[in-house]
């Protein structure tokens, strides 16, 4: 500890200095800008890393990290930075950059930029120490502000996507006069399964359902939790007088049904959706004889 | 408080208006085993939106009520079971089994005017 306050005083014990040291790399960054900032974007490039983005544009982005870089080290604030790493994140997010990416690049200036500080100060030890313990820390938290602003604009962006999944996940759709169709792609949860049968009964209820058709073509696993849920759900619907008939069981899901030993004697199931909705149409259809006898024929 | 039983053509409509106790539901069903023999009734519609409950003993109940009059020669149709009390009842296996169901009245109606052939239509 001696030996360090000696070679380096921290900010804690020296404030005025590592202030004034800040000064002085800022200033020296400004200086070197155009240089450093080439070197910068030369090493992105070799590195491979944000691929999905052009030259140029890593070039302007880089320009603009870098002075916010040095605006951060200047006012040890990092408001600014963490608002640009939020915009910037929104902007790259889509084009499929990665965190490691990010976490690279950023990583890659604070190297940058250290190097540079080791040949300016390199004939001066202990001013090079002085100076590194300034801008470690600082450069540190300027590299955990981009990396956290990053992920945490991504988990936003998975938090909206699951939010717009489940709400589009269970529509219940009325093609013919009491005759619903409720297609289910992708993976049932629990919630999913709980949203999935209030849906279906509100359904019949709301549209006078008699025959529902649901389609799980597009249901890649099932587990038996979500299998009785989805018996459970055909027998409600029954007790509202409605029948249910489940189309597009995949090999898969027919032989976990069976494995699990599932009791699908309830249900109607049917191969394909148009063999459901066709079941379902002979089902109503029966009903509806009269009227169709009633319409003229146009050939 | 017991259910009113009303006649309408063939059909007997019991309309069930509050929750019943076990003895009004008992009730229920020594009436309608009675009412179907004296009015020779061919269906019977038992509506039970009002409820927003089913227990088992209820169950059991309207299951009884449908072999009974079964055996007497009408058919039963439960109508109005809310989502809500259709869910619970599964969740509890009450699935009210070889007994029809239908959305309402008015289904319940046509149901057993179909089931029973009695649509002026089909003749018979």
């Amino acid at each position: 500890m001696t030996r360090d306050r000696n070679l380096a005083p921290t900010g804690a014990a020296n404030p005025e200095s590592t202030f004034d040291l800040l000064r002085e790399l800022v200033s020296h960054l400004r200086e070197k800008r155009t240089e450093l900032r080439e070197e910068w974007a030369r090493r992105i490039t070799e590195s491979r890393l944000l691929t999905a983005m052009t030259r140029e544009e890593i070039f302007a982005e880089a320009t603009t990290v870098y002075d916010n870089y040095v605006a951060v080290l200047e006012t040890g604030s990092v408001e600014a930075l963490q608002a640009y790493a939020r915009d910037l994140s929104e902007r790259i997010i889509p084009r499929g950059v990665e965190t490691q990416e990010v976490l690279g690049i950023v990583l890659l200036l604070r190297d940058v930029l250290a190097r540079s500080l080791f040949k300016k100060y390199q004939l001066d030890f202990n001013l090079l120490n002085r100076v590194l313990d300034a801008y470690e820390p600082a450069a540190n938290r300027i590299a955990n502000t981009v990396a956290v602003g990053f992920v945490q604009e991504r988990e936003r962006i998975i938090r909206q996507q699951q939010e717009a999944i489940r709400e589009l996940s269970t529509p219940v759709l009325r093609v013919r006069e009491r005759l619903l169709i409720l297609p289910i792609i992708g993976l049932i949860d629990p919630q999913r399964a709980r949203q999935l049968t209030e849906q279906l009964l509100r359904g019949i209820r709301e549209n006078r359902g008699k025959v529902a058709v649901m389609d799980i073509t597009g249901v890649p696993a099932i587990d038996s939790a979500i299998a009785n849920r989805l018996v459970q759900t055909v027998e409600a619907a029954r007790l509202l007088g409605a029948t249910v008939i489940v189309t597009g069981l995949s090999p898969e899901i027919a032989q976990t049904l069976v494995t699990i030993g599932v009791d699908l004697s309830k249900m109607n199931t049917v191969g394909d959706l148009q063999g459901g909705i066709e079941l379902a149409e002979r089902v109503l259809g029966y009903r509806v004889i009269p009227a169709e006898e009633g319409v003229p024929r146009s050939h | 408080m017991a259910v009113p039983i009303l006649k309408q053509g063939h059909y007997l409509i019991a309309s069930i208006q509050a929750a019943l106790s076990d003895k009004d539901l008992v009730q229920l069903r020594d009436d309608l085993a009675d009412l179907v023999g004296r009015h020779r009734a061919r269906g019977v519609i038992i509506d039970v939106t009002a409820l927003d409950v089913l227990d088992s003993f209820a169950t059991r109940t309207l299951r009884a009520i449908a072999y009974m009059t079964k055996l007497r020669g009408a058919e039963t149709v439960i109508v109005g079971i809310q989502p809500d009390v259709a869910l619970s009842m599964v969740q509890l296996g009450l699935t009210l089994e070889d007994v029809f169901t239908a959305l309402d009245l008015e289904e319940g109606l046509s149901f057993l005017n179909e089931r029973l052939q009695m649509d002026g239509r089909h003749g018979s």
